[in-house]
C-alpha cells in the first residue's frame, strides 16, 4: 500500500537529514537535538515494522535518558569550539570519499544478486489485531533469555557504580560521617578519667 | 681365539692404547702412557707377525672378512672389512715393527719433552690408522685410513705447536695432501660410478669389462674410464707418497720430532701410496697410459730429488730428500708393472730409512738438538754404535752387494731396463743416474757427521741454548732405549733382502695380491737371469749400478774426506746451479706465485666481502636492522590519537565489505 | 513494495554517515560519542528489519540488550569525558596523546 511507502520514505529522509546535521552542525547542543530527531524518526519506522515495544522504549530510554544525559554534559562543559572545527574543511573531501566508497559497497552488496529481495525474504503479512508485541517479547525475554536479562541488569548496576566512582571527588571542607570508624571507636579515645580531690563541703 | 678376533685386535689394540694415553694422560703419567702404547703396539706387532707366519708356513689363504656393515645406501654397501693376503701381511708386519721400534726409541728421544704422553698417543693412533689402511677390503676404509694418517701426520708435524715453522709445515703437509686426496676422491667416485661397488673383490672382478668404455672429460677428447680412474687414484698417491709436483711437504715435515720422521715420513705413511697402487694392480694393468704416467712421475722424482739432497745442510733434510728419491724408485717400479719389486723395495727401504732417521735423531739429541751438519764432525769416536748402524744403513741405501737395498734397488733398475713401455728409456736413465747421486749424498752425510775433525767447540758455561757450533757438553752415545732400536733395525737392513728376494719377487709369493699381465711382466723377465741371491751379488760387479755407486763413493770421499775446499770452489764456480738446487728447483716459489697468493687473495676477499660484509653485515645485522627499521615505522601508527585508531578501523571495515561484494 | 533491502539500505546509509562523522569530527569527543550512538541505531535498524522479515523475535531481544548496553556505555563514556575535562580543561582529542607508542 502506498501509504506504507510514503511514510517510510518521509521518515527515512528526516532521519538521514538529522544524521547529516548531527555530524555537520557547529553547536554540539544542536547536534544533540538533531540526534534526538533521528531517534524519533527511527522509532516511527519501527512502528511501521510493527515492533511497538522497542519503538517506545527507544524514545523513553534512549531519547529520554541517554540523550538528555548528553545534553547535560554538553551544556555543563565549557568547551572552546574553535580549534575543534579546525580541520573540518580540510578533511571534507576525504570524508565524503570514504562515505561514498562505503555506501557504494554496501549498496552493491544489498541490491545485486538478489540477496535481499522479495524472493529471498518475502514480505510477511501484518500481525492480527490482538497481537501484542510487548507480551510476545516479554514471553521470550523471561523464558529463553532470562539469564541475559539478569546480566543486563548487572551491567546497568555496574555502569551506575562506574559513573559515580569516576566522577566522585572529595570537596575540601565538607564534613561527613564515617559509620565504620564510629563503630570501631575505643573508650580511651573518648573518655579520660581524672582523679580529683573531693572539695570540702560548704554549709548553706 | 679365532682369526677374525685376532684381525680385529690388530688395529684396535693401538687405538685403545692411544685413547688411554691421550685422554687419561694426567692419570697414568709419563711412564703409564709409554707402557700402555708400547704394549698395544707390541701386541699388534706380535699378532701381525703371527698372521705373517700363518701366511708363509701355515698355508693360510686369502681372507676377505667383513666385520661391520656401516650402512647400505642405494644398493651400495659401506662396510668395515679386512682383506688379508700376502701383501697385507707383509705391510702389517713392517708397519707394526717399525712403529714398535719407534715407540721404544721415543722413550729416550722425547724424555724431557712436556708433551710426552700426547706424542705416544699420537703415534699409537697413527699405527691404528695405517693398519686400517693396509687391511682394508674396500675403498671407503682405504680412504678412511688415508685421511686418518694424513690427520695424525699433521698433528705430529706440528707437535711443537709453539714453533711457528712447525705449524706452517703441518698445514703445508695437510693442504698438499688435500690436493692429492681430491684426486683420490675423484678416483673413488669414478670407481663407484663405473662398478657400483666399493668392495675390492667385486671391482677387480668387474674391471676387465670396463676396458674400452670411454668418457669425454674435456669436450672433444675421449678418455678411457679405466685410465681416468687410475690416474685419479695415482694423484692421491702422488700427494701421500710425495711424488713431484706434490712433494713439497715432505722436507718441511722434518719440523716434527725425528721419531715421526722415521715412522711416518720414511717407512709407513709415505708408502701408503705405493701400497695403494700395488693393491690396485688389477686396475692399473688395464691402462698402459696410466702406468706410463706413473713411471715418468716416479722417474722425475727419483732423479731431481736426489740432486736437491746433495746441497742440503740439515741432516734430516738430506735423509728426507733421499726418501723422496727412493719413493720415486718405487713409483718407477710400479710404472713398469714390477709391483712386487716396488713392494720389496718398500719393505727394505722401510728398515734402512727408519734406521738412518733414528740414527740422525741419536746424533741430534747427543748434540742437544743441533741439526746442521756444518757444525758436526768426528762423532764416530764418541758415538760408535750410532756410527756403525749409520754405516750399515747407508750401505743398504746405496745398494752395496749383499745388503738389503742392493737386491731391491737393482731389481728395480733391471726391471725398468727390461720394460718396453712408452717412456721407459727415460726412466731407465733416471734411475741409473740416481744411483750415483744417492751414493754421493749418502757418503757426504756420513763424512760430514761422523768423520773428519769436529767443527764445534765445547763450552761448559754456554747456557741452555748456545749458538751454532758451540755445545754445552761433550757429545756421548745415546742411552740404550735409543741404541737398541738402531741395532734391531740394522739387522733386517743387512739380511732381509738376501733372505726374501727369491720368494717375494720370483717365487710368486705376492701373486695372490698383485696382478700382472704376461706381456708386461718385467719382474719375470728379470727372473730369467736370476740364479739366487749369492749369484746376484757376485754378478753385481758386471753391472752398471755397481760402478756408478762406487763412483759416487769415490767422489764423496775425495771431496769431503780429503779436499773439503773443492766443495767450496764448485759452489762458487756454478752459482746458478747451486742456487737452483738449494732452492729445490724453485717449486715452492712457483706454487706461491701461481696458487697460494691467489688463494690467499680469494680467501681474504671472501672473508671481508662475503663473510663479514654479506653474511654478517647484510644477513645477520641486516635482518636486525630491518626489524628495527620496520618497527620504528610501525611504531608511529600508535600515535595515541583516538581518531587515528578509529580511522584504521574504518579502513579495515571498508576492506572487509569489499570482500563481501565479491562473494 | 518495501523489501528487506530497503530497510537494510537505510541502516547502511546511517552507518556510512556515522563513519563520516567520526572522520570529520575527529577532535570533538562529544560528537564522536554521538556518532557512535548513530552507529548503534543503524545496527538496531538492521536487527529489527531482519526480525520482522524472518518472523523471529530474537532480533528484537538483541535490540533490547543493545539498548541496555548502549545506555550503560554512554553513561560511562560521558563520565570519563567529564573527568577528562575536569583535569585537562579540553575535549580536543588531538591533545590527548599520552598513550602513544
Amino acid at each position: 500500500m502506498p501509504i506504507y511507502e510514503i511514510v517510510f520514505y518521509v521518515f527515512s529522509l528526516i532521519m538521514l537529514g538529522a544524521a547529516v546535521a548531527v555530524i555537520t552542525v557547529r553547536n554540539p547542543v544542536y547536534a544533540a537535538l538533531c540526534l534526538v530527531l533521528a531517534f524519533f524518526s527511527a522509532a516511527a519506522i519501527w512502528l511501521l515494522l510493527e515492533v511497538e515495544f522497542l519503538a517506545i522504549i527507544l524514545i523513553l530510554v534512549y531519547v529520554g535518558a541517554v540523550m538528555v544525559l548528553f545534553l547535560f554534559v554538553v551544556m555543563m562543559l565549557d568547551i572552546n569550539l574553535e580549534p575543534l572545527r579546525a580541520g573540518f574543511a580540510k578533511y571534507l573531501p576525504a570524508g565524503i570519499f570514504v562515505a561514498l566508497l562505503m555506501a557504494v559497497e554496501f549498496l552493491l552488496v544489498l541490491w545485486t544478486k538478489g540477496r535481499f529481495d522479495a524472493n529471498a525474504f518475502p514480505v510477511p503479512p501484518p500481525h492480527p489485531a490482538d497481537y501484542s508485541n510487548t507480551a510476545a517479547l516479554g514471553e521470550r525475554l523471561f523464558s529463553n533469555h532470562v539469564l541475559a536479562f539478569e546480566v543486563a541488569g548487572i551491567i546497568l548496576l555496574v555502569a551506575i557504580l562506574a559513573a559515580v566512582a569516576l566522577t566522585l571527588r572529595k570537596r575540601p571542607g565538607s564534613h561527613r560521617q564515617n559509620p565504620s570508624l564510629q563503630v570501631r571507636v575505643r573508650k580511651d579515645e573518648r573518655v579520660r578519667l581524672v582523679k580529683m580531690k573531693p572539695e570540702s563541703r560548704q554549709d548553706g | 681365539m679365532s682369526l677374525k678376533t685376532i684381525l680385529i685386535l690388530i688395529p684396535l689394540l693401538p687405538l685403545f692404547a692411544a685413547a688411554i694415553a691421550g685422554l687419561f694422560r694426567n692419570v697414568i703419567g709419563r711412564a703409564g702412557s709409554h707402557w700402555v702404547t708400547i704394549l698395544g703396539v707390541g701386541a699388534a706387532f706380535f699378532l701381525s707377525a703371527w698372521v705373517l707366519y700363518l701366511q708363509i708356513y701355515g698355508g693360510l689363504g686369502t681372507q676377505n672378512i667383513s666385520v661391520y656393515t656401516w650402512m647400505v645406501s642405494d644398493g651400495i654397501r659401506f662396510e668395515v672389512g679386512f682383506l688379508i693376503d700376502h701383501l697385507t701381511a707383509v705391510m702389517m708386519t713392517v708397519v707394526t715393527f717399525i712403529s714398535f721400534m719407534v715407540h721404544i726409541y721415543t722413550i729416550g728421544y722425547m724424555a724431557d719433552d712436556p708433551g710426552y704422553q700426547r706424542f705416544f698417543s699420537y703415534i699409537a693412533l697413527f699405527t691404528f690408522s695405517m693398519l686400517m689402511l693396509v687391511m682394508a677390503n674396500n675403498f671407503l676404509q682405504l680412504f678412511f685410513g688415508w685421511e686418518a694418517v694424513g690427520l695424525v701426520s699433521y698433528l705430529l708435524i706440528g707437535f711443537w705447536f709453539k714453533r711457528e715453522s712447525a705449524i706452517y709445515a703441518g698445514l703445508k703437509a695437510f693442504l698438499v695432501n688435500r690436493v692429492g686426496d681430491f684426486g683420490f676422491l675423484l678416483g673413488i667416485a669414478a670407481v663407484l660410478y663405473c662398478f657400483g661397488s666399493l668392495d675390492y673383490a667385486s671391482v677387480f672382478a668387474a674391471a676387465p669389462n670396463v676396458v674400452g668404455e670411454t668418457v669425454s672429460v674435456i669436450p672433444g677428447t675421449e678418455w678411457q674410464w679405466i685410465t681416468l680412474i687410475c690416474v685419479c687414484l695415482f694423484i692421491g698417491a702422488m700427494g701421500k707418497s710425495a711424488q713431484a709436483p706434490l712433494h713439497v711437504w715432505l722436507p718441511d715435515s722434518m719440523e716434527g720430532p725425528t721419531p715421526i720422521s722415521a715412522l711416518i715420513h720414511a717407512a709407513t705413511m709415505v708408502t701408503a701410496g705405493i701400497f695403494m697402487v700395488a693393491r690396485m694392480s688389477p686396475l692399473f694393468e688395464l691402462s698402459d697410459a696410466a702406468l706410463s704416467f706413473v713411471m715418468l712421475i716416479g722417474a722425475v722424482t727419483a732423479f731431481t730429488m736426489g740432486l736437491v739432497g746433495i746441497v742440503q745442510n740439515d741432516i734430516k733434510r738430506v735423509i728426507a730428500y733421499s726418501t723422496l728419491s727412493q719413493l720415486g724408485y718405487m713409483t718407477v717400479a710400479l710404472g713398469v708393472s714390477a709391483y712386487s719389486a716396488a713392494i720389496f723395495h718398500l719393505a727394505t727401504h722401510a728398515f734402512f730409512k727408519a734406521l738412518l732417521f733414528l740414527g740422525a735423531g741419536s746424533v741430534i739429541i747427543a748434540l742437544h738438538h743441533q741439526q746442521d751438519m756444518r757444525y758436526m764432525g768426528g762423532l764416530r769416536k764418541q758415538m760408535p754404535v750410532t756410527w756403525l748402524t749409520a754405516w750399515i744403513g747407508t750401505l743398504a741405501l746405496i745398494g752395496f752387494p749383499f745388503f738389503a737395498g742392493f737386491y731391491s734397488k737393482d731389481a728395480i733398475i733391471e726391471a725398468v731396463h727390461a720394460s718396453t713401455r712408452w717412456g721407459s728409456g727415460i726412466a731407465y736413465w733416471a734411475v741409473l743416474l740416481g744411483v750415483i747421486v744417492t751414493s754421493f749424498y749418502s757418503f757426504r752425510l756420513l763424512y760430514l757427521t761422523f768423520h773428519g775433525e769436529p767443527r764445534y767447540t765445547v763450552d761448559v758455561g754456554a747456557g741452555h741454548h748456545p749458538p751454532d757450533g758451540v755445545l754445552q757438553h761433550v757429545p756421548k752415545e745415546s742411552p740404550l732405549v735409543v741404541t737398541v732400536p738402531l741395532v734391531l733395525l740394522a739387522i733386517p737392513s743387512i739380511v732381509i733382502g738376501y733372505l726374501t728376494i727369491e720368494p717375494m719377487l720370483f717365487g710368486g709369493w705376492l701373486s695372490d695380491a698383485l696382478t700382472v699381465l704376461p706381456q708386461n711382466d718385467t719382474v719375470a723377465a728379470v727372473g730369467h737371469h736370476f740364479h739366487g741371491p749369492v749369484a746376484m751379488a757376485t754378478h753385481a760387479v758386471q753391472t752398471a749400478p755397481f760402478w756408478l755407486m762406487l763412483g759416487g763413493f769415490v767422489l764423496a770421499t775425495f771431496i769431503y774426506q780429503f779436499r773439503p775446499a773443492v766443495a767450496e770452489r764448485l759452489q762458487q764456480r756454478l752459482p746458478r746451479l747451486h742456487a737452483l738446487l738449494e732452492n729445490k728447483f724453485y717449486v715452492d716459489e712457483l706454487y706461491q706465485k701461481l696458487f697460494i697468493s691467489r688463494t690467499v687473495r680469494i680467501g681474504n676477499g671472501l672473508w671481508h666481502r662475503a663473510d663479514a660484509g654479506l653474511i654478517d653485515g647484510w644477513l645477520v645485522n641486516g635482518s636486525a636492522r630491518l626489524v628495527g627499521n620496520l618497527s620504528a615505522r610501525i611504531r608511529n601508527w600508535q600515535s595515541g590519537y583516538l581518531f587515528h585508531y578509529a580511522f584504521a578501523m574504518i579502513i579495515g571495515l571498508i576492506g572487509i565489505i569489499a570482500i563481501w561484494v565479491t562473494l | 513494495m518495501l523489501t528487506l533491502a530497503h530497510f537494510l539500505t537505510l541502516g547502511a546509509l546511517l552507518f556510512c554517515l556515522s563513519v563520516t562523522g567520526i572522520f570529520l569530527n575527529r577532535k570533538n569527543v562529544i560528537i564522536l560519542l554521538m556518532c557512535i550512538e548513530l552507529m548503534l541505531l543503524s545496527v538496531n535498524m538492521n536487527f529489527v528489519a531482519f526480525s520482522r522479515f524472518l518472523g523471529n523475535l530474537d532480533g528484537q531481544i538483541f535490540v533490547f540488550f543493545i539498548l541496555t548496553v548502549a545506555a550503560a556505555e554512554a553513561a560511562i563514556g560521558l563520565a570519563i569525558l567529564v573527568v577528562l575535562f575536569r583535569n585537562r580543561r579540553t575535549i580536543n582529542v588531538a591533545e590527548l596523546d599520552d598513550l602513544k607508542g
